[in-house]
């Protein structure tokens, strides 16, 4: 890390730099373009985790978390907005990680912040006619002043970005979405096989899918707003009802972004507890995607096949946690309860079964003729690709690219146990979907090592009755089901975040469904988009 | 709602019993009969979900809790093919005017499902900028169902108390219902589509 930091003071002599959970440089938005570049070709740092927009009242800004996938060290820059707060501003680095795109029309939309030279400033979530910026602090909630829109919403078939010329000058221009011959088809909100409220507007050619634009904001909740005026025990419940399937990871991901903070130490039995659980989630996760995936392709039956084993999950799992979805288990210090007693009988039950299971599926499924027809070569994604585009979790391991957060920043107690990261190199939908059934034995593995090994001790230790974090920044990320999830908070010393960031995996899943659906038929835009396994309210929050 | 009332399932069928008692039109009472139960035993979902309660209701589907076993299993992709609407899910600014266009497309007679704290009253998200407080803003709600995410046997028990007020529509549903209904959508006007 002090390399880094040496090599970036040498070149940019006006950075300054913090420490904290991760090193922080700090550089004016002027600089921050040559800086970028560095970082990516000199560097190595060729993962855009997240774009976090901030509003520090006195100033607007964004900090950009950044991976190297090579050695898995991270970085943060720090980079203030110029202007006022009527029209701030700030460098797009979308020709350097392409994902921040999309990650930059994301703050724009909650911050106001444009985006220099970034090819599509449209906000994300909220509607074109939506007043004010929402996560920004100043922001008037009233509803008259956006009441429920009772009339369609306008659409708009053109977008703008912002082009700064050699003087510095910068310029509003329009750039139309579509090209005035595309013929364009409206697929969603309401479709089932877009798994929730998401949108495409797909332009084609005969059958031949050309471009697709991804509308979401369906199901935007306002979840980080809302948090920012609860307490840090309180924000926990949302975790539950972002990536339902991913309710106990994501719970987890905030709990030890909290711990870290306050210096919590929690007892091992709460880590394995936290552990099995997270496995457990994964395994019934993924039986619920093989379920619903083959539904969309018309292979019905299979859903009952995989809720089969998705039921004994939920009935493991509503004897501790009481109840089948929305558990609300994690919690600062450990977890909500002990083990219910029969849980390690029940797990050992489940364990029995699963291996029949798991060679039933790929007997009925992965070995079908029709279904190798139907996945095998559609939607190929190189290893270069899921990285520039941020795709995580089983999608980047099809292709090729060991991004699990498990082995690559080892967290709670995954750095003992013993699995294996399952990486395809296909990149196709059939791999995605082989190495979830995959990914289902190695989470089979580590409940095997664990269930008879959960230690004794107190499920929850004492923590303080009012949590306060002290004035500082830190972030977690954890390995959700669909990829990797991110917190950051931002604490001014009270009670409640000051900003409290959520970084969903599947909105650059979403987000890569244009760029990988190119020259594919219409038909095969389903089955990509349900190999991606993207969770609509996960991406909008 | 107390405890006891969950068990008391045949209330509104004995209200029916006593409105009956002096009698009912033979042909038009027999014909009621007949429609309200063949109407009651097959309503057809519209596969409308935008969270997490739309996983509870594929569990409902699949094998263990079975909605087959009721005449509710066809869960159509189209509104024009349905008969109620089970809004299972947050509904938000965005989401609103599709909601009501979809609830606008289901065919005559139509019923709506507020399923979930969300669609009845905003749940957890009641704070939020940009979430619906409750769907009867936007849709005339026939059945609330509470819950975070309701369990299948809660949506069974929704569902069932749909079909019993289904059959007895002729007095709660028919005229009454209609009246309301108008007077709600009169209130909540539809506006132009596809400008």
């Amino acid at each position: 890390m002090a390399n880094i930091q040496e090599k970036i003071a040498k070149l940019f002599p006006e950075a300054t730099f913090e420490e904290s959970d991760i090193l922080l440089v700090n550089i004016p938005d002027a600089k921050w373009h040559d800086l970028a570049k560095c970082l990516k070709d000199e560097l190595q740092f060729d993962q855009l985790v997240t774009i976090v927009g901030m509003d520090w009242k006195e100033q607007l800004g964004a900090v950009y978390y950044i991976n190297c996938t090579a050695n898995n060290t991270q970085i943060s820059v720090k980079v203030i907005a110029t202007g006022d707060r009527e029209k701030p501003m700030l460098h797009s680095v979308y020709d350097v990680w392409a994902v921040a795109t999309l990650f930059e029309r994301e703050v724009y939309d909650f911050f106001g912040i444009i985006f220099i030279n970034n090819p599509d400033m449209r906000r994300l979530f909220l509607s074109i006619d939506w007043k004010g910026y929402p996560l920004r602090k100043d922001y008037d909630d009233d509803p008259a002043l956006n009441p429920v829109p009772k009339e369609n919403e306008r659409q708009e078939d053109i977008t703008y970005s912002y082009v700064e010329d050699e003087k510095g000058k910068v310029t509003k221009k329009e750039v139309v979405v579509f090209e005035p011959n595309d013929f364009v088809v409206n697929i969603g909100p309401q479709h089932p096989a877009t798994h929730g409220v998401l949108r495409f507007r797909t332009a084609v050619d005969g059958e031949t899918i050309k471009k697709i634009d991804f509308y979401s904001g369906y199901i935007h909740r306002g979840i980080e707003k809302i948090c920012e005026g609860l307490t840090y025990p309180q924000t926990l419940h949302f975790m539950d009802r972002m990536d339902y399937f991913s309710g106990h990871h994501y719970h987890h991901g905030l709990c030890i972004a909290i711990e870290k903070a306050a210096g919590i130490e929690i007892s091992r039995r709460a880590q394995v507890i936290r552990v099995l659980m997270d496995e457990l989630a994964r395994i019934a996760s993924h039986c619920l995607f093989l379920g619903t995936y083959c539904m969309d392709l018309g292979a019905t039956t299979m859903l009952f096949y995989t809720l089969r084993v998705r039921e004994q999950i939920l009935d493991i799992m509503e004897k501790t946690c009481g109840a089948r979805m929305t558990f609300n288990y994690g919690c600062i210090g450990g977890v909500m309860q002990d083990l219910h007693e029969d849980f390690v009988k029940d797990v050992k039950e489940l364990l029995a079964v699963l291996p029949k299971n798991i060679k039933e599926y790929n007997e009925l499924f992965i070995g079908n003729v029709i279904a190798k027809g139907r996945l095998e070569n559609i939607g190929n994604l190189s290893r270069e690709d899921a990285i520039a585009h941020g795709v995580t979790g089983p999608s980047g391991r099809a292709s090729g690219w060991a991004c699990d957060v498990r082995k690559t920043h080892p967290y709670s107690i995954y750095g003992e146990l013993d699995f294996e990261e399952v990486v395809y190199t296909e990149g196709d939908s059939m791999a995605r979907t082989k190495l979830r059934i995959a990914e289902m034995e190695q989470s089979a593995k580590i409940i095997e090592q664990l269930i008879d090994n959960i230690p004794d001790g107190e499920y929850c230790v004492k923590v303080p009755k009012v949590i306060k974090l002290p004035a500082g920044r830190w972030f977690q990320m954890v390995e959700g089901c669909r990829g990797t999830f991110g917190v950051y908070i931002e604490s001014d010393g009270t009670t409640s975040p000051f900003r409290l960031k959520l970084v969903p995996p599947c909105l650059p899943l979403a987000g890569v469904v244009d760029y990988i659906t190119q020259g594919h038929k219409i038909a095969d835009l389903i089955t990509i988009g349900g190999s991606l396994d993207y969770i609509v309210p996960d991406i909008d929050r | 709602m107390p405890y006891e009332a969950w068990k008391d399932n045949e209330y509104i069928e004995s209200l029916l019993k006593e409105l009956q008692e002096n009698g009912t039109n033979v042909i038009v009472g027999t014909f009621d009969k007949l429609i309200n139960w063949g109407r009651s035993n097959s309503i057809w979902p519209l596969t409308f979900a935008t969270s997490c309660c739309g996983i509870e209701f594929v569990s409902l589907g699949a094998a263990r809790y079975d909605m087959a076993r009721f005449g509710w299993e066809v869960a159509r992709s189209s509104p024009r093919q349905a008969d109620f609407m089970m809004v299972a899910g947050t509904i938000v600014h965005r989401m609103a005017p599709v909601m009501r266009r979809l609830y606008d497309q289901l065919a005559e007679p139509k019923y709506v499902i507020a399923c979930g704290g969300c669609a009845v009253s905003g749940g957890p998200f009641r704070k939020s900028y940009h979430v619906v407080k409750g769907i009867d803003e936007i849709v005339p709600v026939d059945v609330y169902l509470p819950g975070c995410p309701p369990r299948p046997e809660a949506m069974i028990y929704a569902i069932m108390q749909l079909s019993r007020k289904m059959r007895v529509e002729k007095f709660f549903g028919g005229v009454n219902r209609q009246e309301k209904i108008k007077d709600f959508l009169a209130a909540h006007p539809e506006e132009s589509f596809d400008k």
